[in-house]
C-alpha cells in the first residue's frame, strides 16, 4: 500500500511541473498563424500556398517556434525579422503606421457592398412603384364594377 | 419621379467604374518590370539597379557599387529553391575561375531564412560575396519573377546578359568569358 502511494506520489511530482509547462506554453497553432501571414514569393496568404518551396519552409519555421512555447505575437515578429514587414497579411498588423492605405483596405470593399446593397435596394424600390402604378388602374377599374353592382342591387 | 431617379445610378456607376479602375491599377502595378528584357532583347545595356543590402554573414552592408570595374556575376537565389541547389556548385567554379581576372560572383539570398541560408553556403562552400534581402526589396528593381536568376554586369555597372532561370557552362562561356576581355 505505500509502495503504490509512493509511486503515485512520484507520478503526481512528475505530472505537475509537465502540467505547468503546457499552461505557461501559449496555445499557438500553424493554423492560427497561416491565415495571418504572406508566403511573400507566392504572393498569397500562407495557408493559400500549400505546395510552394518557400511555404514550406516558412510553415517549419513557424512549426519550430510553436513547438519552442512561442506566442503569436512573438512568432509573427520573427517572421518580420526574416521576411519583412510585408509578410504581415493584415492591413495595420505592423509596427510601423501603414495610415491611409491601412484604411482603404477596409473601406474600399466596405464602399463597394454598400453600393451594391445601395444599388439592390434602389432597383427594388423601383420595381415596386412601377409594379404598383401598373396595378393601380386595374384596381379602380373592379372598385367601379362593385360600386355599380351594388348600386344596381339596392334598386335605388 | 424619373428626373429625381437619373443621377443617382449615374453616380452609382461612376463609383463602380472607379472601384474597378482601381482593380485594374493594382493588377497592373504587380506585373514584373520588363525593361531589363526589353532592353537587352534591343541589344542595349541599362545600367544595373542600385541594391545595397546587408551581407549574409550580418557583418557590415555590401552593394553593387563596391565591384564598379569588375565583372559581376549577380545570382539571387534562396535556401528552399530546389533549382539553385543545382546551380550553386557551377558558380562556385565559376567564382574560382573568373576571380583572378577582376570578375566576381555575388549572390543575393532573398524570402530566405537566415539559418537556412547560412546552412545553404556552407553545405556548398560558396566562397563568394553574399548579400541578404530577406523581405525581397531589389525583385521590384531587377523584375524577378522566379529564383534563380542572374544577371551580368559588365564593368561599367551595366547589365550585359540576363537568365531568368538557372544558369549553366554554355550560358557562362557566352555571357560572362567575353566581358572578362574587356579591360578593366
Amino acid at each position: 500500500m505505500s509502495r503504490a502511494a509512493a509511486v503515485l506520489a512520484a507520478l503526481a511530482a512528475l505530472a505537475v511541473p509537465a502540467g505547468a509547462a503546457a499552461q505557461e506554453c501559449p496555445q499557438t497553432t500553424l493554423g492560427d498563424i497561416e491565415d495571418e501571414v504572406m508566403c511573400p514569393i507566392c504572393g498569397t496568404p500562407l495557408g493559400l500556398a500549400s505546395e510552394a518551396p518557400q511555404a514550406q519552409q516558412q510553415r517549419a519555421f513557424i512549426e519550430g517556434l510553436i513547438a519552442d512555447c512561442r506566442s503569436k505575437e512573438d512568432i509573427k515578429r520573427a517572421l518580420v525579422a526574416q521576411f519583412g514587414e510585408g509578410v504581415l497579411a493584415l492591413p495595420g498588423d505592423d509596427s510601423g503606421d501603414g495610415g491611409v492605405e491601412d484604411v482603404l483596405v477596409y473601406a474600399i470593399p466596405a464602399l463597394g457592398i454598400l453600393l451594391a446593397l445601395g444599388g439592390i435596394g434602389f432597383a427594388v424600390l423601383r420595381w415596386r412603384s412601377k409594379r404598383t402604378r401598373r396595378a393601380e388602374p386595374a384596381a379602380a377599374r373592379g372598385d367601379s364594377a362593385r360600386l355599380e353592382a351594388d348600386i344596381e342591387r339596392y334598386d335605388l | 419621379m424619373r428626373r429625381l431617379a437619373a443621377p443617382i445610378p449615374i453616380a452609382v456607376m461612376c463609383v463602380v467604374l472607379a472601384l474597378v479602375a482601381l482593380l485594374a491599377y493594382g493588377l497592373a502595378s504587380n506585373e514584373p518590370d520588363r525593361s531589363i528584357d526589353e532592353a537587352l532583347a534591343e541589344g542595349e545595356r541599362e545600367p544595373a539597379p542600385a541594391l545595397e543590402l546587408p551581407r549574409l554573414s550580418g557583418e557590415s552592408v555590401g552593394s553593387l557599387g563596391d565591384y564598379r570595374g569588375q565583372v559581376v556575376v549577380l545570382n539571387f537565389w534562396a535556401s528552399w529553391c530546389k533549382p539553385c541547389r543545382e546551380e550553386s556548385p557551377l558558380l562556385q567554379r565559376w567564382h574560382e575561375r573568373i576571380q583572378k581576372h577582376d570578375a566576381t560572383v555575388l549572390g543575393v539570398d532573398a524570402f530566405d531564412e537566415i539559418g537556412r541560408a547560412r546552412a545553404f553556403v556552407r553545405e556548398y562552400g560558396l566562397t563568394y560575396p553574399m548579400l541578404r534581402d530577406g523581405a525581397g526589396e531589389t525583385r521590384e528593381s531587377f523584375g524577378i519573377i522566379g529564383f534563380p536568376e542572374t544577371f551580368v554586369i559588365d564593368r561599367e555597372g551595366r547589365i550585359a546578359a540576363a537568365q531568368r532561370g538557372p544558369v549553366g557552362e554554355e550560358f557562362m562561356r557566352e555571357q560572362v568569358v567575353p566581358l572578362l576581355r574587356q579591360p578593366s
